[in-house]
């Protein structure tokens, strides 16, 4: 399809605000101003809603196809929750007018939002505070290690490393390395994070372990006990990658358990859109010894009631956004919990973790499953199988698209070999389970007897297999005037 | 119970296949001591109800404040086309286009965004955004650190302090030193700027226009830079990119912005747009997602991730950035935002804008005591020096739902007297009237 540049038309316009009576040239000087007008698209209200009408057809989304993107969460967005953050009392206000004297009264219903949803994010991970500052997981990342780090500076502590598992998010070891750390990577011995590997490599050294639990083959960490003890030995934290704790609501609370820092991805957990990369957000929950160092300001409830700002934190780390975070998105996420309540929130780790269940038994014997056992939200299968006739996951995963059906992960996590990561999600019903499972072991029977056929899909998309390789040589970023 | 379709046969049925007699069980490997000590939520409630608690949330903000609020944030028209469309599923609920040939429209789309990203600023290559402009003047930061290979940062203090602290923040443990050269009376003091990027220098970062609203050339910072090695990253308003000389043809090698103005409601705060552009032999040294035109088996022209090989998924701990997840729909909203407007919307936009903020200053400057923080030129935005507080004379109006502009004291020491008022082009020359006449029995 023709770029929206190149549909442009010169001398039409689309949405025009009033004209002013001075020009540009009338109000400063020559020397700031630019050469020539930007050429942006010249079209109608029509061109360009035609356009992009047309362009998100070319999409697959959870509105239209089942998404059983592993480690994303790709759950229905309830439309309800939509409508009810357009309200303009939420849209319409200037972040700042809450930081001016006498604006604290102005936008009370904003503050109360902030805070119920710190509220709520804190009984449900039994964390101490939250701050939602941080606008997606990585950024939450990145705040959960400046706190590590902040604490270990005021106790004095010299401490230089942290630790991944070698199952973790490429964000983790990234998140790790941009925050100044040294990352030590360890081995997983049969899925799990090993003790003695840990121990090996543990020293005072050692800042902190960041751990994805149910971790990235949807396997609940055996050893958590006995991690946490070993890390309390050398006064190192806890990190808790949030990106897999819909498996856990009302079933595990991390700070029950011994963590000092979670972030959670909103996107994933609580049911808001992720808009095709984005907007997310990434509240970070923390124990008691790392309230001090939060992202400032605070929002706080006073004695008489009423919700105010708290810029008095002489430890804090700073901000880490301009204002407080993706306000936008956490308020989708609070209209969800409340709609859910505890039991709703729990019922949809208990149906995740029974579809995704019944998605590999219904799997096993078609696919390899190198971790055969109950899984927790998503499982790992491997396509290494059909290696024989030269199918690999990512042709299984183009099959799954002339299906109807969004791929699931591939080749993550890195340490299983063809490896596709299936996570359906509570909202899918059995049928679509059913017919799902029914399309691909009858794509994997074809790439016994056609792989060929395989191999060339898709051919139901608006385009074919692309050339990756020629785009980042080429590298074609913009449409050229 | 809400969004989950399983009906008790489903259920039986399903346990059976998995070869479990209650869903407890699929949760045996969580110990029974590390069960929940609680999970004291509030019952959940009918649509209908939690819909009318968020309604009434948001009915306990004033609302109708009439606002000259801007530093970096500022309320323009946002055409009704831009939420119908970014409202569509198959944008907004849609992933990351890992699958390229069932994400085209959100991959075209980001290459259209890029495209008119860097038209507007006069850069070779634009990536799909970061978070916000904080983000992206950290990101960019990092990008010249990596680049020139040095480590001391030289920041304008008319840079926006809301970034500036996010920067501090951001780059606590990373091996940078950030140097701040003082404003020069509410403008940026070209000369001190000059004379702070020395050898050791990795980039000089400033914004246009300044915090205070002026406008200056810095066509001249940007070739001192260069010739001392060291790399430019300017930070620009994309709504008066329209008019004003832009970074490139001032000769920057990255050029961020916060994208909000163009698509995006205050929303108190987020979700914003980090713009991020550079030249193009800093490409590779951006972080985050950029989408690249390429073909497919049959020739036909196809869009795809690329450059992936900067990226956390790929290099882990030597990746550009940790960044994943970014403003994708926020980028969407700003490329509609701008195919809707155009050249001529967006002109218009900007000259509007600034036309109000002229006709606001002299109205302001007419009230006895009251004059300009500096008779430099400006955008839509100017201080002004009050006879009393700022603080004091903006709580006064807020009383009567007039916020007249952004007390700068918490921020600039020794300003306490100054205000900063924007104008867009939703002010109106009645909202000019009312608010220099509130003012005026405030002071």
């Amino acid at each position: 399809m023709k770029t929206v540049f190149a549909k442009s038309v010169p001398g039409r316009t689309g949405v025009l605000p009033p004209k002013a009576d001075k020009t540009a040239r009338d109000m400063l000087p020559q020397n700031l101003l630019r050469a020539r007008r930007p050429a942006l698209p010249e079209l109608s209200e029509l061109d360009v809603v035609r356009h992009y009408s047309r362009l998100s057809r070319l999409n697959y989304g959870v509105d239209a196809n089942f998404y059983p993107l592993g480690s994303c969460t790709m759950k229905y967005n309830p439309k309800f929750i939509e409508a009810a953050v357009n309200y303009r009392g939420f849209t319409d206000t200037h972040p700042l007018l809450a930081q001016v004297d006498g604006g604290e009264a102005l936008t009370q219903g904003n503050l109360e939002a902030i805070w119920l949803t710190e509220q709520l994010l804190q009984e449900v991970t039994g964390m101490r505070a939250f701050t939602m500052q941080p606008m997606a997981g990585a950024q939450g990342e990145l705040t959960g290690i400046l706190l590590i780090a902040a604490y270990h500076r005021a106790k004095g502590n010299k401490k230089s490393k942290i630790i991944c598992p070698d199952a973790a998010h490429g964000t983790n070891p990234a998140t790790a390395a941009l925050a100044g750390y040294e990352v030590v990577n360890i081995v997983s011995k049969d899925g799990m994070v090993d003790p003695e590997a840990l121990a090996a490599v543990l020293d005072d050294s050692v800042a902190g372990l960041m751990m994805t639990c149910p971790n990235t083959l949807g396997l609940f960490e055996q050893h958590l006990p006995e991690i946490v003890r070993l890390l309390r030995s050398v006064d190192a934290l806890l990190y808790y990658d949030g990106a897999n704790f819909n498996a856990c609501m009302g079933r595990l609370r991390v700070g029950d358990v011994g963590f000092d820092v979670v972030h959670l991805n909103l996107h994933k957990t609580m049911g808001t859109p992720h808009g095709g990369g984005g907007p997310g957000s990434g509240p970070v929950g923390v124990s008691e010894r790392l309230i001090p160092f939060l992202p400032g300001p605070r929002v706080v409830k006073k004695a008489d009631g009423r919700f105010g700002l708290n810029h008095d934190l002489p430890q804090s780390i700073g901000r880490v956004a301009p204002f407080y975070g993706n306000f936008g998105v956490y308020l989708k996420a609070l209209a969800y919990i409340l709609r859910c309540g505890a039991e709703g929130l729990s019922r949809a780790t208990d149906y995740a973790v029974l579809n995704a269940n019944y998605l590999l038994a219904r799997l096993r014997g078609h696919l390899d499953i190198p971790y055969d056992r109950i899984c927790m939200h998503e499982f790992v299968a491997s396509a290494s199988k059909l290696g024989e006739y030269d199918v690999h996951a990512l042709d299984l995963a183009k099959a799954l698209l002339d299906k109807g059906y969004h791929a699931p992960t591939i080749y993550f996590p890195l340490i299983v070999k063809e490896c596709l990561m299936f996570e359906p999600t509570e909202t899918e019903s059995k049928e679509m389970l059913d017919a799902f499972c029914d399309d691909l072991i009858a794509i994997c029977e074809r790439a016994r007897t056609d792989p060929a056929g395989v191999k060339a899909a898709p051919v139901t998309l608006p385009v074919r297999r692309l050339d990756e390789t020629a785009a980042a040589r080429n590298m074609i970023l913009t449409e050229v005037e | 119970m809400p969004f989950i379709p399983h009906t008790p046969e489903d259920t039986g049925a399903m346990l059976k296949a998995v070869g479990v007699r209650h869903l407890d069980e699929l949760f045996a490997a969580i110990p029974d001591d590390m069960r929940p000590k609680s999970f004291a939520l509030p019952e959940g409630l009918s649509e209908y109800d939690a819909a009318a608690r968020m309604h009434e949330l948001a009915h306990r903000n004033a609302g109708h404040v009439l606002s000259f609020m801007g530093a970096g944030a500022y309320d323009h028209i946002v055409p009704a086309a831009v939420d119908a469309l970014t409202a569509r599923g198959e944008f907004y609920t849609a992933y990351t286009p890992y699958q390229p040939e069932a994400s085209q429209g959100t991959l075209q789309g980001i290459f259209e965004y890029q495209t008119a990203v860097c038209r507007l600023l006069d850069m070779d290559a634009a990536n799909a955004s970061v978070y916000d402009g904080g983000s992206a003047v950290f990101e960019a930061a990092m990008m010249c650190v990596r680049a020139a290979k040095k480590r001391r940062l030289v920041v304008d203090e008319c840079l926006n302090p809301l970034y500036r602290a996010m920067l501090h923040t951001l780059a606590a443990n990373v091996d940078v030193v950030i140097v701040t050269v003082p404003h020069a009376g509410g403008a940026s003091d070209m000369d001190t700027l000059a004379a702070a990027i020395g050898g050791d220098c990795a980039a000089v970062i400033v914004q246009n226009p300044g915090f205070f609203g002026v406008v200056q050339d810095f066509a001249p910072l940007a070739d001192k830079a260069r010739a001392a090695g060291a790399k430019s990253v300017m930070l620009v308003n994309p709504v008066l990119q329209s008019v004003l000389k832009t970074p490139g043809e001032s000769g920057f090698d990255v050029a961020v912005a916060d994208g909000q103005s163009v698509g995006m409601a205050l929303s108190f705060g987020g979700p914003y747009l980090g713009m991020m552009a550079c030249a193009k032999d800093m490409v590779r040294q951006m972080p985050g997602r950029i989408a690249g035109r390429t073909k497919d088996l049959d020739g036909k022209t196809g869009y795809v991730l690329t450059l992936q090989a900067r990226e956390q998924h790929i290099r882990r701990a030597k990746a550009t950035s940790n960044i994943c997840s970014n403003q994708a729909l926020c980028a969407m909203r700003s490329v509609i935002h701008l195919s809707l407007l155009g050249p001529e919307g967006l002109i218009r936009t900007a000259e509007l804008s600034m036309q109000r903020a002229r006709e606001s200053a002299e109205a302001l400057t007419k009230l006895p005591g009251v004059s300009m923080l500096n008779d430099a030129p400006y955008g839509n935005e100017f201080a002004v020096t009050l006879p009393k507080p700022a603080r004091q004379a903006v709580a006064a109006l807020l009383k009567e739902k007039i916020a007249p502009g952004l007390p700068v004291c918490r921020w600039y020491k020794g300003l306490e007297n100054v205000l900063l008022v924007a104008c867009t082009e939703k002010t109106r020359p009645a909202h000019i009237r009312r608010m220099a006449q509130a003012l005026s029995s405030a002071l």
